[in-house]
């Protein structure tokens, strides 16, 4: 990945277990909690936040995975489209506590959707946020519960979170015009 | 199901499909790579099947219109019922009755059906070739829902994918196809896609209900031609019966059913050469005791519910597929 590295694997790992403590405290323990990490890279975050949660609390959290494709608000408006993935919820989500786990919240717009594809599976108790990324620039009223790091940026800059399961390689990049970064 | 999945997923690494048809009318159009991405594409709807609330709005705002110049169950309603898990409209129109038969009427049916705001026509017509007419004369995306004897490509999708479900890889298995072939456009575009998934292939029945023309020969996955169905069965791992459409008998290519029960009945004593667990499929409407004995047509291999079942999902992936299809 080419473009400058603004945290690196152990980076990740302080702040992937910052995160958990921080779920665990707001929760008053691992009770009820159910992690949904958004495809592709929240799943890989929630599973290594359940791992966390677990060896803290030496309590089992379910971790899902939720594909937001076929709740996308613009599926038929581009012209290309998501390839979609099965989903997969473990135990259901009704009277639970759900943590949406995602790598980098923008726009808002996938919160939005996981949102409604929640109400898909069921009826939470309540819904939380996770991000190990807030890079501002929302476009919808959605704020998340626990971030990892707020990153400002301009918007003709990306940023890339690899993660060894789903890249084979590790670090939060911004790439794009260097200047705009504040 | 899972590992195949993941596998699956580098065919569009950026995270968006590749497809690029307009129009669905046979597999033979379709590559070994678009036959996978609507497979991947029907795991995804699967799952969506299984949630309490069983369908999505994806396709909010598209329009298909099902036209079916021939009686139907399964297919008609499997496409309604995938439609509408996608959040697309749904109309239905029937021919039946009316004089519409081909030609110029059904140019004019189709391009009336286009201003009306059709996005996706799913189709069957009695004539072989009707849908291809129909896409050159429409922008509105044709999905061939069976014509004649010549194609029906979401049944063969749905077979390929069922088959898939229960052996993951098809290379090196074996599929006998029995009955009327000649007559099947199931088993003309199932051909296709199981030769294209590296099966081999037989098919089985009355030499004047199989035409030898069938028979490919060379390197690779083999369509063999055979009139006995003891030999035939030795080893398969899937038995798929074909209806006898008595529709389309111009009389005397079968003797009478009693012949052909005698000589190509799916019955648990032939079954019994074919390698333990193997599937028993149908492409249905099944003639009671005629293709499949009843003890076999509810046996432990029978998969003929499953096939049902996929079929919404699979057509669900088609319709996804081709109303957002890659425009160029």
């Amino acid at each position: 990945m080419t473009g400058e590295l603004l945290l690196g694997s152990a980076e990740i790992s302080r702040t992937v277990r910052r995160l958990a403590h921080e779920i665990i405290e707001n929760n008053h323990g691992a009770e009820g909690l159910t992690l949904i990490g958004l495809l592709s890279r929240g799943y890989p975050l929630a599973q290594r936040l359940g791992a966390a949660i677990e060896e803290f609390e030496s309590a089992k959290v379910p971790v899902g995975r939720l594909d937001i494709g076929p709740y996308r608000d613009d599926v038929t408006l581009r012209p290309t489209a998501p390839l979609l993935r099965p989903s997969q919820i473990p135990g259901g989500i009704d009277g639970r506590t759900v943590v949406l786990v995602d790598d980098v919240l923008f726009t808002g717009r996938s919160i939005r959707a996981a949102l409604d594809a929640l109400n898909d599976f069921g009826r939470p108790a309540r819904v939380r946020l996770a991000v190990l990324v807030d890079r501002g620039h929302r476009e919808l009223p959605i704020r998340p519960d626990f971030v990892g790091k707020n990153i400002p940026t301009g918007l003709v800059q990306h940023v890339r979170v690899r993660f060894q399961e789903t890249d084979g390689e590790e670090g939060v990049f911004i790439v794009g015009s260097e200047a705009a970064r504040a | 199901m899972l590992e195949l999945e993941e596998k699956r997923l580098t065919i569009a690494a950026d995270g968006v499909h590749a497809w690029r048809h307009k129009d669905l009318l046979d597999t033979d159009t379709l590559s070994r790579e678009d036959i996978d991405l609507v497979m991947s594409q029907a795991d995804a709807m699967t799952e969506i099947r299984t949630r309490p609330v069983g369908k999505v709005a994806t396709l909010r705002g598209i329009t298909v219109v099902t036209l079916f110049y021939e009686q139907s169950t399964r297919t008609r309603a499997s496409f309604e019922v995938a439609a509408k898990a996608m959040g697309a409209d749904v109309v239905n129109l029937s021919a039946t009755g009316s004089s519409v038969e081909k030609g110029e009427s059904l140019i004019d049916t189709v391009r009336t059906l286009e201003a009306i705001g059709a996005d996706v026509v799913v189709m069957r017509h009695g004539k072989s070739g009707a849908p291809y007419l129909a896409a050159r004369y429409t922008k509105s995306s044709i999905i061939n829902g069976g014509d004649g004897r010549h194609a029906h490509p979401t049944q063969a999708l749905l077979d390929l994918y069922t088959m898939r479900q229960h052996f993951g890889d098809l290379a090196g298995r074996r599929v006998v196809i029995v009955g009327d072939v000649m007559h099947s456009r199931v088993a003309r575009s199932n051909i296709y896609t199981l030769l294209a998934s590296g099966a081999d292939v037989t098919l089985c029945g009355p030499a004047t209900l199989v035409p030898r023309t069938l028979e490919s020969g060379g390197e690779g996955p083999r369509c063999r031609v055979s009139t006995n169905l003891d030999e035939a069965i030795e080893g398969a791992d899937v038995v798929m019966a074909l209806r006898i459409q008595k529709e389309r008998q111009e009389g005397g290519l079968i003797p009478s059913l009693r012949d052909y029960i005698a000589g190509y009945q799916v019955n648990a004593r032939r079954l019994a050469r074919a390698k333990p667990g193997a599937l028993v499929m149908h492409p249905g409407p099944k003639n009671e005791g005629v293709e499949l004995a009843p003890d076999v047509a509810d046996g432990v291999g029978s998969v003929i519910e499953e096939q049902v079942t996929n079929g919404v999902a699979v057509r669900m992936a088609v319709l996804y597929l081709i109303a957002t299809a890659r425009r160029p």
